[in-house]
């Protein structure tokens, strides 16, 4: 039990996909202006990993090594599929601003990166705490990054206004800003972790 | 640190007496003239403006060493009000004050001490803050104040706006008298401290002369209608062209170590000014350049290394 909750727990702290293992950082930047849309990639990402997990680890023995990773491709553009249209018919406005990055999952490198690196060599169990661990890690990264970009760059929260009279720095809300908010995070994750 | 005795390059070597800390005072007294005819121009908002900025990023340094478990007092170096002197001549006479602040912060926690302190930054940590609130403010920072003996009508905006850049003389622009940055209007007084600092030995010719002559080669050649028609007097005059040149471009940190190297680094800075002005989205680009030149220095470096004495090529 300890271990199997361990598998769910390491995705959110000691293997966060974005401040330890650096992975994803693309969408990260891209839609992490708002908390909202960080919110939606988030729980999309998750959806896709979860299912591209369960998927890989039950057919991990049939699939041939030489061509795994377009079998891998194949099973992610699946899920990638069903979040991009259920986005579109029940969350347009979402699906709007996240625009081309939803279709992006497909190349992710964390949803590929546990399909090559665990769930092809785990059991479904694990594989599917594994996915929703990373996913909620990945989740909660983007929540942090976007809702500093928000606050600072925007002024808002969950497009609410939160102090009167304070002025954005537009900084936060463009590329700049996305940089180096991840960039001084990884910083303090390090310097935490390291002590 | 300069005076424990390290040498960092091969012999022979000539000691000096001269500190960084005694550097920095020196390049702050060169700076003085500018400021000074910034605030005979613009009036005491500017100074305001001025002592803000210097206050607030030596106490962001001495915090922030704090923080790092380093003694608070190297605050006191010179490099961090350095920092802030040239970051409020990068400012508006009449913004309002918390900008400044802003402005310090970025340029000391995110452009030096994140990096590890004076010495250890890849950006001049001014500009940084510069450009930080450049992109993050962009209304307070092209708010201008006209100078103090302006008409109305030519006064509101920047001469290297396109649309106002023939209703200037050369000498209201050799003399400060348009709208601009506090410290960066004036080039008589800065030339003041340019040739102080040349003459002290405490800047050599190879960024400024290089720099500048690119600029002025290009604008002539590229900046009119037509090839070789370009106002390059105009050019040289305007923006922070000869603020960056001499103070910011030279800075020991982000410039190249061989003369060689400077050069390269200020044809650089020449190139991306130009580029910039004549085909950016923003007036000026003497800032932006003088960042994406940094970036390239320890590049530079690897190729321009000195040839150790007595050795023989292979």
């Amino acid at each position: 039990m300890k271990k199997l909750l361990r598998e769910f727990s390491k995705g959110i702290f000691i293997e966060n996909p974005t401040f330890r293992l650096a992975l994803g950082l693309c969408p990260t930047l891209a839609v992490s202006t708002s908390v909202l849309n960080g919110f939606g990639m988030g729980v999309a990402a998750t959806f896709v990993l979860l299912g591209s997990n369960i998927i890989v680890s039950s057919i991990r023995n049939f699939i041939p090594s030489k061509i795994r990773i377009p079998c891998f491709i194949v099973i992610i553009a699946t899920f990638v599929t069903i979040v991009e249209l259920t986005m579109k018919a029940y969350f347009p406005a979402l699906s709007k601003s996240l625009g081309i990055f939803v279709p992006l999952i497909v190349v992710n490198c964390i949803v590929l990166g546990r399909a090559e690196a665990f769930a092809s060599r785990h059991s479904i169990v694990n594989s599917i705490l594994d996915g929703l661990g990373m996913g909620v890690g990945f989740t909660l990264a983007l929540v942090i990054i976007s809702l500093i970009r928000e606050l600072l760059g925007n002024g808002t929260f969950l497009g609410l206004l939160v102090i009167k009279g304070f002025q954005p720095a537009l900084l936060f809300i463009l590329a700049p800003g996305a940089l180096l908010v991840i960039g001084i995070l990884i910083g303090v994750v390090n310097y935490f972790t390291e002590k | 640190m300069p005076d424990k005795g390290f040498t960092v390059s091969d012999a022979p070597h000539i000691k000096s007496r001269l500190t960084t800390k005694g550097i920095m005072y020196l390049v702050i007294l060169a700076l003085l003239p500018a400021g000074l005819s910034g605030i005979y121009i613009y009036g005491l908002g500017s100074l305001r403006v001025i002592l803000i900025t210097m206050a607030s990023c030596v106490a962001f340094e001495a915090l922030f060493l704090k923080f790092r478990k380093r003694d608070p007092r190297i605050a006191l170096d010179g490099s961090a009000l350095l920092t802030g002197l040239l970051l409020a001549y990068n400012l508006p006479p009449e913004v309002p004050l918390w900008l400044p602040v802003a402005g310090a912060a970025v340029s000391i926690i995110i452009a030096k001490q994140i990096f590890g302190g004076l010495g250890h930054n890849i950006f001049n940590p001014a500009l940084v803050g510069r450009a930080f609130l450049q992109i993050s403010w962009p209304v307070y920072m092209t708010t201008w104040k006209n100078p103090r003996w302006a008409l109305d009508a030519i006064s509101t905006a920047t001469p290297l706006a396109k649309e106002v850049s023939s209703s200037f003389s050369y000498m209201a622009l050799f003399l400060g008298n348009y709208s601009g940055c506090i410290g960066e209007v004036c080039v008589l007084a800065l030339l003041i401290g340019a040739l102080f600092l040349l003459f002290t030995k405490i800047i050599s010719w190879h960024v400024p002369v290089s720099f500048i002559g690119t600029v002025m080669l290009l604008a002539w050649a590229f900046g009119g209608d037509g090839f070789f028609k370009g106002d390059f007097i105009f050019h040289l005059l305007t923006g922070g062209l000869v603020l960056g040149a001499f103070f910011m471009a030279t800075d020991y940190v982000t410039r190249p170590l061989t003369k060689t190297g400077k050069i390269i680094f200020g044809i650089g800075c020449g190139i991306m000014t130009v580029v910039i002005r004549l085909r950016g989205g923003y007036p000026e680009g003497v800032s932006y350049a003088i960042l994406f030149m940094n970036a390239m220095v320890p590049l530079i470096d690897r190729y321009t290394k000195t040839k150790k004495y007595g050795f023989i090529k292979k």
